[in-house]
């Protein structure tokens, strides 16, 4: 177990989302978070975080894991692209988890941020500037960011808004290396259902009255039973030669 | 020769003018890099927000007779409404600007009401806390500058990178374990302080811009958050000695504005001509 939610109840202030939410992930598991617009994906993966405070139940994380160890990529926001900061600035504050109250960094981290500018193969953006970057190359970096603050649990959300077909597929190779390679678990929170079930082991589906959580195998026939899906539906989630 | 005649006079006055060139200095700096900040977390409006507050706290106190030391009686009053308007800002209920809006022009009208009525008329002290004299400036305001100043000096160096965090990405910083909330009222307290003190010399209507104008200017050329600092920081302290030394026959406040301007057209010029040529 790496993470585990019992009984737990997300929302804001006076207004509950979600509750009564049981779920635990394994450490290597390759998780996708799907959800209509409003059915709390995004207030689940804040209350993990820690962003927002939960309401109810308990969040466990695994040995050695705290939740401030958990790597997160945001949703992309427009205010960064005018920000005066170089590629080198914005990685390395992804380990400040890493360095207590000291003010200052050292070798060690230096060494890190290197280390996954090397993974995510960013390393000759080092001294550009940050704004100046197209989309998918800001999505990388801040990836590394994220890769940076831990080496467990990596939550991305919505990942693949505005990124073109072969961005997103480059996207995709890389995740699969930092899942494998680096053993780290991801939750993946998206509604480009059909290209992530093929890389998932795991679907988380919220909604309002009802909760999923399977394998990408059940989850298509679960979809089909629960939801008569249509056939462009089931096209979405990769399946339609069973229609 | 001319240049003599300047720094015989600059001796010759120093005793007169050592307070309010020392403490220009200093708020220079600090207002420029505070306003790296809150210019980057698109706070700017809290500058323009508080400063009319502060000018709403000042005339009160003024009315109901603190003319003593105005200063230690309206810097937690300012702070508690910095804290105020960050909150406002933070909740998505209420549009900030106009909270904004409103907070300021009531404090500033009531300020007016108050100080019009107790203190008979608007008077010279109340006249020129709205476009600011450098001559203003005392002993007290130079000792509470200089806390000031160390204070933000030393927490831009000392927390350096956590400020890059927060004012970069808030919500990643918050995750990684960052206490945004104290950080943000951290700086609402020092941006408060400086307004307070600076609008003396600057003028309710002029401080907010020497927070806005140095970082702005150094963001069209500047590209990484340090230099972006110090060259602030630079802008300020210079724009602020042509103003003092050089544009002496012009309203002090005005005149370091409208070279906070002039640098930033030629900023902005040197901008795109560098990103016009650096593809």
């Amino acid at each position: 177990m790496i993470l585990e939610c019992n009984a737990l109840s997300i929302g804001y202030e006076n207004r509950t989302v979600l509750k009564d939410l049981n779920l635990k992930l394994e450490s290597g598991d390759y998780v996708c978070l799907f959800g209509d617009n409003g059915s709390g994906k995004s207030t689940l993966v804040k209350t993990i975080l820690g962003l927002i405070p939960k309401l109810k139940g308990e969040i466990n994380f695994g040995k050695g894991i705290s939740q401030r160890m958990i790597g997160y990529l945001p949703q992309h926001n427009e205010s960064l692209s005018d920000f005066p900061a170089s590629v080198f600035e914005v990685v390395r504050s992804g380990c400040l988890n890493r360095i207590g109250f000291r003010p200052f960094f050292s070798k060690k981290e230096k060494h890190r941020v290197e280390e996954m500018m090397d993974i995510l193969e960013i390393k000759d953006l080092e001294y550009r500037s940050f704004s100046e970057l197209s989309g998918g190359q800001q999505q990388r970096v801040l990836l590394a960011r994220a890769l940076c603050a831990t080496d467990k649990i990596l939550i991305l959300d919505e990942p693949f808004t505005g990124l073109d077909g072969s961005t997103a597929q480059k996207l995709y190779d890389v995740l699969d290396k930092i899942n494998k390679e680096l053993n780290v678990t991801l939750i993946i929170v998206s509604h480009f259902v059909e290209d992530l079930l093929k890389h998932a082991n795991k679907v988380i589906h919220l909604s309002q009255d009802c909760m999923f959580c399977g394998n990408p195998e059940e989850y298509k026939k679960h979809m089909k039973k629960e939801y008569l899906l249509s056939r462009h539906q089931l096209l979405e989630i990769g399946d339609e030669q069973d229609v | 020769m001319f240049n003599e005649g300047i720094i015989q006079n600059f001796f010759n006055n120093f005793y007169i003018l050592k307070y309010p060139l020392f403490v220009g200095i200093l708020l220079s700096i600090t207002a420029s890099i505070l306003g790296v900040v809150l210019v980057l977390k698109r706070y700017s409006m809290i500058g323009d927000g508080l400063s009319h507050i502060s000018f709403g706290v000042y005339a009160i106190s003024i009315g109901l007779g603190f003319t003593n030391a105005p200063i230690l009686v309206v810097i937690p009053f300012v702070v508690l409404a910095a804290y105020i308007l960050l909150r406002i800002g933070e909740s998505k209920k209420m549009k900030s600007d106009a909270a904004i809006g409103i907070f300021s022009s009531s404090a500033l009208a009531i300020g007016y009401i108050v100080a019009s009525t107790l203190h008979g008329g608007f008077t010279v002290d109340i006249n020129s806390l709205m476009f600011g004299s450098i001559v203003f400036a005392n002993k007290e305001d130079f000792i509470i500058m200089l806390i000031t100043a160390i204070l933000v000096i030393g927490t831009f160096i000392l927390l350096y990178h956590r400020i890059f965090a927060v004012t970069f990405d808030e919500s990643f910083a918050k995750a990684t374990g960052i206490h945004t909330r104290a950080f943000n009222v951290l700086f609402a307290s020092l941006t408060a302080i400086t307004i307070v003190i600076g609008m003396r010399i600057m003028g309710t209507l002029l401080i907010s811009s020497i927070i806005i104008f140095p970082a702005l200017s150094s963001m069209q050329v500047f590209r990484k958050f340090r230099n972006v600092i110090f060259s602030s920081a630079i802008i300020s302290v210079t724009s602020f000695l042509i103003a003092l030394f050089i544009l002496t026959d012009y309203p002090f406040g005005a005149s370091v504005v409208v070279v906070n301007l002039i640098i930033f057209i030629i900023y902005a010029i040197i901008g795109k001509l560098t990103n016009r040529y650096a593809r």
